[in-house]
């Protein structure tokens, strides 16, 4: 998988964590805060270490006493551990977001299906992220400018509330892309960049829909608009890849939580392709 | 090209090549300096432009603030439409945020080449009206306020 | 569990006795039916005299009642209001406890599964497909790869569940008489224990008396049997056995209709029956508790005063509750329409999807239980003949342009 373009495999920790519902202590090495309300946790474990993860995985963060969330890994460090984005919008998430560094939590996973960018070898590559969507886009980003040979034009759109909601903004500028567009719906004093919805900068992208891939990650309605533009202009629905989202609890395809039609989103998910996602979006409450 | 996107808003996708080619007779290319307002609201549309280097922004006057920016609009996107429909006066105000190279329309001068050939004018009203319905589907999304914490993910 | 033998016997009533008290002495904890607060319910047994000799049901959807039977049967009584997933797959289960050290480092122990070896005495086959259904979904791994390149191949099987299964010895009681809510011939089931089971009993009582036909199918029932006294099998008590369980095919009370219910259920999303259904559907979860294939669950997490320890609980969810499918901002199946439809939709269609099977065995649990009375075998039948009129709606549109136009003013 991706891990051969982008991870440069940790030094093999001494035991690899084998009970899938049992969480593993690992350390808050750093802590910044992205926004008002999310903070990225870089996280090394403290002992054994989970197996690696892929751009889209997520793993299951715990926080003591409050309980567990699922949180796509936001970053794949080559010198090892990795990297949670999270935002604090119920007990859980706070909790999380209000860990400093030093603080120990405990992880399981990985889980789920992964971008596979490697499956858009020698192809455009339109990544579209609103708010903190861009989260689990960013491993994927970095891996596509990384090696920029392996890709046709990398595109990377960016949607979200406000500037100060967007993520990544130092690093964004950096990204070695053929067009990083960056839009929020409501300006603020001083903001110079552009305003409008994240589908607006399809139009500045610079993509052959027919030979590229799409990943979208973001509030599902986003998520629906963007694919169904990316179709409308060619790209083939089975290469238009989203994260979808819904309750978790065990995140061993045995709750019965995340199911969204025939499909078990912590097993089957959360990156589908929009070919099969459409049907499954367009019933309402599914 | 420099770019192979394909926009069914864009005059180049939106209007077929005869017609494109009769407007873009009567364009002007006009360099606008950053700053420089095109219009403002309540005013006469008189002109449009499609953008060929640059922003534009769209805002709207409050009293007591600086004006809210709406909307940016760039390369090959159209600034104006109030002018293709009665009363023909400004809803927005409109700046160049940097400095931009556009085509610039005579509103009046279109107008007429519509109502003298039916077919450029249905051809010059199907573009115009793309280009608000996207731009309407892009402000209900908005409205939605979809990156605001509810709706937007976990509950934990 | 070892391959199917063709071994038969026959157990007489001290027979069964004795294979209830072998099973106590081997330190299984024997699970079978036993009638308390005027039900036939699952418990322990301590000795077969526990079981439910003399006692059957009367059924209906939204109606249970136990009546005596002069026969003295003790499996003439149809399935009752649990299951043996009360057992394999507990309604609440400790999965692991943490204590934060002094380091404020956390370490996390993982819970033990009580140790109980069940035997289950008394599983009917449809129970014994149920079983079988959760094996898939807790302990097996997913059916295929749903996506070209899953990253997550690995299976997650439920620990507990798969240490608790794998030592429970499965003991059959065929049906010979299907009560009024049971459907399973037309769930792809039928009254006879085709497999999946240790020993598998027929009773039977006439004039030679009251007695159990046995097939052997496994080599732990083998073993089992030849510990307990028992005769060869006679043919008379095999075809009588037989004879009756083949009869109970042509008895069931209820039936779904004969269709590919998968496609159906794809079909009916937008239904308007589901909004009739709603209207009688109180959202009790009745059916997910009773059903023995329902396997869904939530967790919780348990802190004491001290903030240091704390401890993660599984327990029994339903997709009827609100909280369910809870995102940010609200459920996502809002309506009870989504939350019926999300039910048996799963049941009959998705769960193929899912886990390679269908998720319904036509024990009649959810009818039997359900306070409205809703019928599911008459709610399927509901949308089939819905999509039909559609379909046929369509057709006569198609073929005659006026048709629509014929009708007349409406009512």
């Amino acid at each position: 998988m991706t891990t051969e373009l982008s991870v440069v495999a940790p030094p093999a920790p001494a035991v690899r964590h084998a009970e899938p519902r049992l969480p593993v202590p690992y350390r808050v090495i750093a802590r910044w805060p992205e926004t008002p309300d999310t903070v990225t946790l870089r996280l090394d474990p403290v002992a054994e270490a989970l197996a690696d993860f892929v751009p889209g995985q997520f793993a299951m963060v715990h926080c003591f006493g409050r309980g567990e969330i699922p949180v796509s890994v936001s970053s794949i460090p080559t010198t090892g551990g990795l990297a949670h984005t999270v935002r604090g919008v119920g007990a859980v998430s706070e909790g999380l977001c209000a860990a400093r560094v030093g603080d120990v939590l405990g992880l399981r996973g990985p889980y789920g299906t992964g971008w596979e960018l490697e499956r858009a070898l020698g192809q455009d590559v339109v990544v579209v992220a609103g708010g903190i969507g861009l989260a689990p886009l960013r491993p994927l980003i970095r891996d596509a400018v990384a090696e920029p040979r392996r890709h046709g034009r990398v595109n990377v759109l960016i949607g979200a509330r406000t500037p100060d909601d967007l993520l990544s903004k130092y690093e964004t500028r950096r990204w070695a892309t053929a067009y990083t567009g960056v839009t929020v719906d409501r300006p603020a004093d001083g903001w110079s960049g552009e305003v409008g919805l994240v589908t607006r900068l399809l139009d500045r992208a610079r993509f052959d829909p027919p030979r590229s891939w799409a990943f979208v990650c973001g509030p599902e309605p986003m998520i629906r608009a963007t694919a169904r533009d990316l179709v409308h202009r060619g790209v083939s629905g089975d290469r238009v890849r989203v994260s979808l989202e819904r309750n978790m609890r065990c995140a061993t395809a045995t709750c019965g939580h995340c199911q969204l039609g025939p499909v078990l989103l912590c097993r089957d998910g959360p990156v589908v392709g929009w070919d099969r996602a459409e049907p499954w979006l367009s019933v309402r409450e599914l | 090209m420099n770019t192979t996107t394909t926009s069914t808003t864009r005059i180049t996708q939106a209007l077929p090549s005869a017609h494109r080619i009769r407007l873009l007779r009567i364009a002007r290319e006009v360099n606008i300096p950053q700053g420089t307002r095109l219009f403002e609201e309540g005013t006469r549309a008189d002109r449009f432009w499609i953008v060929r280097t640059g922003t534009v922004t769209l805002d709207m006057h409050v009293p007591g603030r600086r004006s809210p920016v709406i909307e940016t609009i760039g390369f090959d996107e159209l600034v104006g439409w109030s002018w293709l429909f009665p009363p023909y006066v400004w809803q927005l105000g409109a700046e160049a945020t940097t400095s931009v190279r556009a085509y610039e329309f005579d509103a009046t001068a279109v107008r007429l080449m519509c109502e003298h050939d039916p077919q450029l004018g249905s051809a010059v009203g199907q573009w115009v009206g793309k280009v608000l319905a996207h731009r309407l589907q892009s402000a209900r999304t908005r409205l939605l306020d979809l990156y605001a914490p509810y709706g937007s993910g976990s509950a934990l | 569990m070892g391959a199917i033998t063709q071994a038969t016997a026959v157990l007489d009533r001290q027979g069964l006795a004795a294979l209830v008290a072998a099973l106590v002495a081997g330190g299984r904890t024997v699970v079978g039916p036993t009638v308390r607060d005027g039900a036939v319910v699952l418990a322990e047994l301590t000795s077969a005299e526990d079981l439910p000799f003399g006692w059957g049901v009367e059924l209906d959807a939204g109606r249970y009642r136990l009546t005596p039977r002069e026969d003295g049967a003790a499996f003439a009584h149809s399935a009752g209001p649990q299951s043996w997933k009360a057992f394999l797959h507990p309604q609440r289960e400790q999965l692991w406890s943490a204590r934060r050290g002094p380091d404020g480092v956390p370490t996390f122990t993982e819970t033990q599964p009580e140790s109980r070896t069940y035997a289950f005495l008394g599983v009917r086959p449809c129970d014994l497909r149920a079983i079988a259904i959760q094996d898939r979904v807790l302990a097996g791994r997913p059916p295929r790869a749903l996506d070209s390149a899953r990253a997550g191949a690995t299976p997650f099987p439920d620990r507990g569940y798969r240490q608790r299964r794998r030592g429970a010895l499965l003991i059959a009681a065929e049906c010979t008489e299907p009560g009024a809510t049971c459907f399973c011939v037309s769930a792809s089931g039928g009254p006879a224990a085709d497999g999946g089971f240790d020993l598998a009993l027929t009773e039977v009582v006439d004039d030679d008396g009251h007695r159990f036909f046995v097939r052997v199918g496994s080599e732990e029932g083998a073993r089992l049997l030849d510990g307990v006294p028992h005769r060869s099998a006679d043919l008379t008590t095999e075809s009588v056995a037989r004879g009756a369980v083949d009869a109970a095919r042509e008895h069931m009370g209820r039936s779904l209709p004969p269709l590919d219910l998968r496609a159906l259920m794809g079909e009916s999303l937008a239904a308007d029956r589901w909004d009739g259904i709603a209207s009688r559907c109180l959202t009790c979860a009745n059916c997910t508790m009773v059903c023995p294939t329902c396997f869904c669950t939530t967790t919780e997490e348990v802190t004491d005063l001290t903030g240091d320890h704390t401890e993660r609980w599984q327990h029994w969810d339903s997709c009827f509750d609100l909280d369910f499918s809870l995102l940010h901002g609200g459920p996502v199946r809002a309506s009870t329409r989504s939350r019926y439809r999300q039910w048996l939709t799963h049941k009959l269609s998705t769960w193929h999807d899912q886990f390679g099977s269908g998720g319904c065995v036509g024990c009649g649990r959810c009818i039997t239980w359900c306070p409205a009375g809703i019928d599911i075998t008459e709610e399927v039948a509901a949308l089939a003949a819905e999509r039909d009129a559609a379909a046929d709606d369509q057709h006569t549109a198609h073929d005659d342009g006026s048709a629509h136009h014929d009708r007349g003013p409406q009512p």
